[in-house]
């Protein structure tokens, strides 16, 4: 019995490819009807599950492909020519054949569905042919022409011609080894299936254009076994498949379990490797540091390799996308193209996953709701056909996927109209929204699209949840839209979730990773500041990041351990930690002990018993072989219950800057005067100041045309101010030759040194901002302490200076 | 003849537990444990396993037993479960011994509170007894705990 099991499981696995191929290859050739190859593909695909369902005697599986068989057989004979309505039939067909095979995966029986109904409709559709064409079934074999299309069924090969094309030659071969598996016994039988499974897998490898390596590791070991293999590849070796059988030979197909293993196994050996390179830090014999920087270069090599035999291509998601845009075109009578780039970009499996439906969604909104009809395009000058185009592709260790679609682009008022409606946004919020923010509020829970639901679209799968599931994984989504010309999606994910970066704080003694993608930024304050600047509402701490007001939650108290250091209100510590955080579009800074460093960490799953602690993510085993925690930023928050409804939105950043300009223009503000020149005097708001360093000329370093120098394990480009600003300014008297350098967080956690002549003192006072004076990185001026002070615009200044590390608005 | 078992056994307060040895993938010494904030007060943390990431369960505190002095090192008996590893936290380990099925007799029905629901049976043994656990209903009643309020404080 298990040996019939494991013919019934590769079965279903390979079917299931098949199918997959068949969505494709049908729409297709929808397209190019003529397409010879493709049909001959497809024939292919639906005579073998005939073939070996028969065998497996799954008698309804058979029944119903058989029906498909004749069909295609027709179509491809040239008898009857394919048309929207037999391709409807042929991708139900599809659909019913996939139905059978998850009822045979769940019951070992292919199921009580009747399917009569689309027997009959694919019968009927094979009656209008033109010569009313024959059944399959042993009927007419000796047709007149050599194309060997009826005579599948225990038919005996036909004396065709020799010279027929090497497409024909195939086939020949295929029916042959056929004919011989209907006249052998069970067991032959099964063995002659292989190597036609083998056959076709490889036809599929050199014929269809991509590289994916699913399609590289299909069916290899099972087809190799078989000597008929050998006869099927050598009737493949035709000239005009000149492709490359080593192809073929050098993927082998592997279970994912055995994948996962190997990934946990490299986990363990990169911490294991974390431990050993800790412990030669300490120690003098040179052996063993050289031995351990060789383990450190294999394992990190290893590791690699071994996520990359994890990673599938995006084709395998996007595979099926083609037939889901054809069926919802058709049911809303729109003509839609869809373009795909990028097929071959990879991604981890667990990742793949978790994209299908996202992407499956934004695939139906923009036919759905994206492409307008063709009446209406037309009117408004386009071509009548829609065009969908999917894009994927690397950058800096993420991948970006577009799904762009060229329709009448989003109605950003009535989006606004909408979020205002539903109270979402506040009026004056709405006014200051900018596109690319209010095209971003259709991604809000409550903001469905129900103006216009649908019985494609509406199907309570909002773009919320497509948002919630991308930012699950990590990831980011972002929507922009041009009125008339189209809407682009862009949804960035990580590479890979198995090792990520994380930031290791430490609150009440116990260290815990957060992973970087929540990351903001990170704000020291010392102990004097801390107590001015953070400050209570009815006992809920907040705090003033640049002009928006910062929830606070003090890790220690949210997980109840012991008594925070630094982070409690007494303060027995230096310094206050704040971690500003992300998550689901709500800020909070998370009060924390220390800071240490961010490290790659491996993920290891919670067990079952503490899964229901929503505040962590995992766990991880640190350099030293403890156990850290892994917090989930967004659990984090719902536990700490951040209530900032009213910020969670895309507008928060607009407003926390127009607030952060209304600040400055007229309230209190803290500002860091500095003097440049002779006697200018300039004004940095104190809250995009990291801190105060001061570095000797000798440790100024070039990279490329830029002054650096090293700041905390990092190279920090330094800016000179008064130059990057233009101004006419003599260099003042150096200051006993030390640079007094202002730190500033730019993007990514990257800072910026800002270099001044002299500090001269921080203030906390209201001004009154003139903007005539305002310039490049110049806000205006004001006066301050009763002389006139230019306030500087520090984002400006890092663009112009660095604009790799443009921190958009991260820093007002 | 009846039928014989194997027990791995350990002490807990005084009293005298086993489990299956089959059961049993390992007994190590004490090792420092990572404590998971808002986690069930039965969950003492979280231990490394050659890498593998192990929770432990503090049976004393399963069982309703007082806690362990601060000095008294546990040590973990590892045991193997549908979902992974759990290290079950013991005072002491003692020898494996053989038991016959004879000796087994159901608990009394005196006992009661969480012992009642984790001892499977009583196997009556030379000068003493020896409580056979139910590995499978402690860990589902150290999973079904919450942190009450007046723990850890």
């Amino acid at each position: 019995m298990d040996d019939c099991d494991e013919i019934v499981r590769e079965f279903l696995v390979e079917s299931h490819e098949n199918l997959d191929r068949l969505d494709r290859e049908l729409v297709e050739l929808e397209k190019q009807p003529s397409n010879r190859e493709i049909l001959a593909s497809i024939f292919r695909t639906i005579h073998t599950i005939k073939g070996t369902s028969g065998f497996l005697s799954f008698s309804k599986l058979e029944a119903v492909t058989h029906v498909g068989e004749s069909l295609l057989a027709h179509l491809r004979d040239g008898h009857l020519s394919l048309n929207p309505e037999r391709t409807t039939a042929l991708l139900a067909l599809v659909d019913a054949v996939r139905q059978m095979l998850a009822a045979i995966q769940g019951t070992g029986q292919d199921g009580d569905a009747d399917h009569s109904e689309l027997v009959a409709d694919l019968t009927r559709l094979q009656q209008a042919s033109l010569a009313s064409a024959p059944e399959g079934d042993g009927a007419a074999v000796g047709r007149a022409d050599t194309k060997p299309a009826q005579s599948q069924q225990g038919a005996p090969p036909l004396p065709e011609a020799v010279s027929g094309p090497p497409e024909e030659k195939k086939k020949r071969k295929k029916k042959k080894t056929e004919a011989d598996a209907q006249a052998a016994s069970g067991a032959r039988q099964e063995c002659e299936a292989k190597p036609e499974k083998g056959a076709e897998a490889q036809a599929e490898v050199v014929t269809a254009d991509k590289t994916g390596a699913e399609e590289r590791v299909r069916e290899r070991a099972s087809a190799e076994q078989s000597p008929a293999e050998h006869a099927a590849s050598a009737s493949e070796a035709k000239p005009e498949d000149a492709h490359p059988h080593e192809a073929m030979r050098e993927s082998i197909r592997v279970d994912v379990g055995l994948l996962d293993k190997l990934m946990n196994l490299v986990g363990e050996l990169v911490l294991a490797r974390n431990q050993i390179l800790q412990f030669t830090r300490t120690t003098e014999e040179t052996n063993l540091v050289t031995t351990g920087q060789r383990l450190n270069l294999i394992s990190t090599e290893l590791q690699e390799g071994v996520m990359k035999t994890r990673m599938q291509p995006i084709g395998s998601v996007w595979s099926r996308l083609p037939r889901t845009v054809r069926d919802v075109a058709l049911s809303c009578g729109k003509r839609v193209r869809i373009e795909m780039e990028g097929q071959e970009t990879e991604l981890d499996k667990t990742l793949i996953e978790a994209i299908k439906d996202p992407m499956t969604h934004l695939v139906r909104n923009a036919v759905d709701h994206g492409i307008e009809r063709a009446e209406q395009r037309q009117a408004a000058g386009k071509g009548p056909e829609g065009l969908l185009k999917l894009r994927a592709y690397h950058e800096g260790g993420q991948v970006n996927i577009e799904i762009s679609d060229d329709g009448a682009g989003l109605d950003l008022k009535k989006v606004v109209e909408k979020a205002l409606q539903k109270g979402l946004i506040g009026t004056d919020q709405a006014a200051r929204l900018s596109d690319r923010e209010a095209a971003n509020l259709i991604f809000l829970p409550g903001l469905s699209t129900a103006e216009k639901v649908t019985n494609v679209s509406g199907r309570g799968v909002g773009m919320d949840v497509v948002k919630t599931n991308i930012e699950r994984i990590g990831g980011t989504v972002d929507v922009q839209s041009i009125a008339g010309k189209g809407t682009t999606v862009k949804v960035k994910i990580p590479l890979t979730l198995a090792i990520v970066p994380a930031l290791i704080v430490t609150a009440a003694g116990q260290r815990f990773a957060i992973p970087q993608v929540s990351l903001l930024e990170l704000v020291g304050l010392e102990r004097e500041e801390a107590r001015k600047q953070v400050e209570l509402i009815r006992g809920a701490p907040v705090y003033r990041l640049r002009g928006s007001l910062l929830p606070l939650v003090r890790l220690h108290e949210v997980l109840k351990i012991g008594e925070g250091g630094g982070a409690s209100a007494g303060g027995k510590c230096e310094r206050v930690n704040i971690v500003v955080l992300q998550a689901d579009g709500q800020r909070f800074g998370l009060l924390v002990d220390e800071i240490s460093d961010t490290e790659e960490i491996v993920v290891k799953p919670l067990g079952k018993h503490l899964k229901d602690t929503s505040v962590f993510a995992g766990a991880t085993i640190m350099g030293d072989g403890k156990v850290a925690l892994i917090l989930d930023v967004l659990g984090l928050a719902q536990h700490a219950r951040v209530a900032h409804e009213g910020r969670d939105h895309p507008a928060a950043e607009a407003e926390s800057r127009q607030a952060c300009e209304e600040s400055c223009a007229s309230g209190r503000q803290a500002l860091l005067l500095f003097q440049y020149g002779a006697g200018g005097r300039m004004a940095i708001d104190l809250a995009a100041v990291a801190r105060l360093e001061e570095f000797s000329p000798n440790s100024l370093e070039i990279a490329g045309d830029q002054e650096t120098v090293q700041y905390r394990g990092q190279i920090m480009p330094l800016v000179r101010v008064p130059a990057a600003l233009d101004t006419r300014h003599e260099p003042a008297p150096a200051q006993e030759g030390f640079l007094q350098v202002v730190v500033v967080h730019a993007s990514q956690g990257r800072n910026v040194g800002l270099v001044v002549d002299r500090i001269l003192d921080i203030v906390d006072e209201s001004y009154r901002l003139d903007r005539q004076t305002a310039r490049h990185g110049v806000l205006g001026s004001a006066v301050i302490q009763r002389r006139i002070t230019d306030v500087v615009d520090v984002a400006s200044l890092i663009a112009a200076a660095q604009p790799a590390l443009c921190p958009g608005a991260s820093v007002s | 003849m009846a039928a014989s078992q194997q027990f791995c056994t350990f002490m807990l307060h005084e009293e005298f537990f086993g489990v299956p040895v089959q059961q049993v993938q390992e007994v190590i010494r004490y090792q420092e444990m990572t404590r998971v904030p808002l986690g069930s007060e039965m969950v003492s943390g979280l231990i490394n396993l050659r890498g593998q990431i192990v929770t432990a369960i503090d049976l004393r505190r399963c069982l309703g037993m007082p806690a362990r002095g601060a000095r008294q090192l546990p040590m973990n008996v590892v045991v193997r479960t549908g979902d992974g590893p759990v290290s079950l936290l013991v005072d002491d380990i003692g020898d494996v011994i053989e038991v016959d099925e004879d000796a087994l007799e159901a608990p009394p029905e005196t006992l009661h509170g969480p012992t009642r629901v984790m001892v499977r049976s009583v196997y009556k043994l030379p000068g003493q007894l020896l409580l056979e656990l139910d590995i499978a209903r402690a860990i589902a009643v150290a999973e079904a705990a919450k942190e009450s309020p007046l723990s850890r404080a």
